[in-house]
């Protein structure tokens, strides 16, 4: 049997030949997970990527797995390549069994009465589902400290931000408190996360997963997509989640390509990476340059052809997606109301009318960044504002789309930083959500364009020693060439570096306990939160 | 295009239904002032002739076969509601009483 700290930090991809050699069973892969959740995530300094831990159930799970395989035959035969290997699932997407709150008071302990898409092809491939992560509230943040149970804290450096809203996925891939998880990128909520925390992040083609159970943010730009520590696994878990779904009318009707061929292809020669000039430079810290300039300088070793391709438009990105994003966030937020589910709160005073319920109840459940959101699209969307903001907005969004056109014309792949800068100070931008939401500067506009992105780890910064992510893009329904490339830049620098990037993160376990104990606290659920 | 005010946030914090304390409008005002004021140059970057995009891939007529698929039972649906009574959600008066 393979060491429990070994075992942790296998890829999703080397855990399923073991399981299907059968060097190691499911319930040991699942109850190690576990024992790392609890080890490293709950107490003061905790990671606190997960909201909910699902021991049971997942352990459940595991072992129906492993008595499968033991009786071998057909049904051994037919499961999923997948199958026992664990995966932790974004807040935000529902699940049965397990409370789902979006990082938000206003669904604290509420439990959905069905399972999201994805979720259901994650039962259907048998993978047991280790918990929920924590991500900012309703997934509107860049840093995780909008969440209502907490910020998430980088494996990296504690006292910094894992990213967002998806920092509790990309904390839990990056502190091997899982192997896969699920994300959702509205406006690079997946890949600013892996970028920070040096983990694999995908955006697929809009309509390329269902949103079928994503709790809607924004429903022209959201998509759900995979997580992970390497190329390959992402392709893995993105086959098992992709593909047409008749519960969401934006689902592409399209059959989804072989990605997990293409992250095994490995060849870049003559493929044309096109450089976007707006997209580096000025506003980029010098050490997420100089990783991105050393990944070219691979890229063209390897024999890619580099070009240089100019964007003119997304220079309005950032402007349009905060008009579009909190316009459809103020629709779609509308819902709750302390009617159907959730909180409901009565005001202090006065008559007891139900404008009033719901004015109390959205006071008391919703966060500030939230409340922001939400006035910001009302006042986008209001008569008079209407054609200035949302309409104009709407329009950027046709002039980034013709720029996307125009630069694949000239390249097959696009590549940049996946953010401006390493991960910040946990309370650095807090005050400031104007700087918050510069972070998103290089993922907003494929959300835009509904292009796929795929961030990778580029190596650490010079000048802090923290991540820096490269962010490849394609033509949308071309997510394979993402794969394609992203492995073979992963295989140049991990030989470059001599093994994963992950292999230099500091040694959590006694950062975690810190220099007050170093007794590690049992994991803190949600649960116990509430029973206190 | 006009800055918003406090005024104009706390009109719309009425439309959203959000009740929100003076000490909260003023802040509020403050921060929606720099964002908009952030994003003002969206109304200047295309003309006249620029369609709008409301969705990145376009489906039209996305249809289905009309039969009865899976549907929640009441009970289901009122699983998560604050209050319920008789298989149906439980309000407040929707008109005001007072």
């Amino acid at each position: 049997m393979t060491d429990n700290n070994e075992l942790i930090r296998l890829s999703a991809a080397d855990l399923a030949e073991k399981l299907a050699a059968g060097e190691v069973t499911s319930v040991e892969v699942t109850q190690a997970y576990l024992d790392r959740i609890a080890a490293v995530d709950g107490g003061e300094r905790g990671v606190n990527a997960f909201l909910h831990v699902n021991a049971e159930e997942a352990l459940a799970v595991a072992a129906e797995v492993d008595a499968t395989r033991a009786a071998g035959g057909a049904e051994a035969e037919a499961l999923h390549v997948l199958a026992g290997v664990p995966v932790a699932v974004k807040d935000l997407i529902v699940t049965v069994g397990q409370p789902t709150t979006a990082g938000s008071k206003i669904l604290e302990g509420w439990h959905s009465p069905y399972d999201a898409t994805v979720v259901e092809r994650l039962r259907a491939a048998k993978m047991p589902i280790l918990g929920k992560t924590n991500l900012d509230e309703f997934a509107m943040g860049s840093s995780t400290e909008h969440s209502a149970y907490g910020p998430t804290r980088n494996p990296w450096d504690l006292d910094r931000i894992p990213g967002g809203s998806g920092g509790g996925s990309a904390a839990a891939v990056a502190a091997f408190e899982a192997p896969l998880a699920l994300g959702t990128d509205t406006g690079g909520s997946i890949r600013q996360p892996g970028a920070v925390t040096g983990t694999v992040g995908v955006k697929p083609t809009y309509g390329s997963v269902s949103r079928y159970g994503a709790i809607a943010m924004a429903s022209s730009l959201d998509q759900i997509g995979p997580v992970s520590r390497t190329v390959l696994d992402s392709a893995l878990l993105h086959q098992v989640i992709g593909g047409h779904d008749p519960h969401d009318s934006t689902s592409l009707p399209d059959p989804l390509a072989d990605l997990v061929a293409a992250a095994k292809t490995g060849n870049v020669e003559g493929l044309r990476i096109g450089i976007i000039k707006e997209l580096h430079g000025e506003g980029y810290q010098a050490g997420v340059e100089n990783r991105f300039n050393d990944a070219l300088e691979l890229l063209k070793e390897a024999g890619a052809q580099i070009v240089e391709v100019s964007c003119p438009n997304f220079q309005y990105a950032l402007g349009a997606y905060y008009l579009i994003m909190p316009s459809e966030a103020s629709s779609n937020l509308a819902k709750f109301d302390g009617v159907r589910y959730g909180l409901r709160v009565l005001p202090e005073d006065g008559p007891m009318t139900i404008e009033r319920v719901m004015g109390a109840t959205r006071a008391a459940g919703f966060g500030d960044e939230v409340k922001r959101r939400i006035i910001l699209g009302t006042y986008a969307l209001s008569a008079g504002y209407y054609d200035a903001y949302y309409g104009s907005a709407q329009k950027v969004r046709t002039l980034v789309q013709r720029d996307f056109e125009a630069a694949f014309t000239v390249a097959d792949v696009l590549i940049s930083p996946t953010a401006p800068t390493t991960a910040f100070r946990l309370g650095e931008k807090l005050d400031d959500p104007l700087a918050m939401y510069l972070n998103d500067v290089a993922t907003i506009p494929a959300n835009l364009a509904g292009v796929p992105g795929l961030s990778l780890p580029g190596g650490l910064a010079d000048e802090d020693g923290l991540p820096v992510g490269i962010q490849l893009l394609a033509p949308a329904r071309e997510d394979a060439r993402l794969y394609r490339v992203g492995a073979v830049l992963e295989a140049l620098l991990e030989a470059k570096w001599g093994g994963p990037l992950l292999a230099q993160a500091p040694d959590l376990i006694a950062g975690v306990a810190g220099s007050a104990s170093s007794v590690v606290e049992p994991v803190e659920t949600l649960e116990a939160q509430e029973a206190k | 295009m006009a800055a918003i005010n406090r005024d104009d946030v706390a009109h719309l914090a009425r439309l959203a239904h959000i009740e929100m304390s003076a000490q909260e409008l003023d802040r509020m005002a403050g921060e929606l002032a720099v964002i908009v004021d952030s994003v003002k140059s969206v109304s200047e970057a295309a003309g006249d002739d620029v369609p709008a995009t409301s969705h990145p891939i376009p489906l039209s007529n996305v249809f289905r076969e009309d039969v009865v698929g899976h549907t929640f039972t009441a009970e289901q649906a009122l699983s998560g509601a604050p209050d319920s009574l008789e298989f149906r959600f439980k309000v407040p008066a929707i008109l005001d009483e007072a």
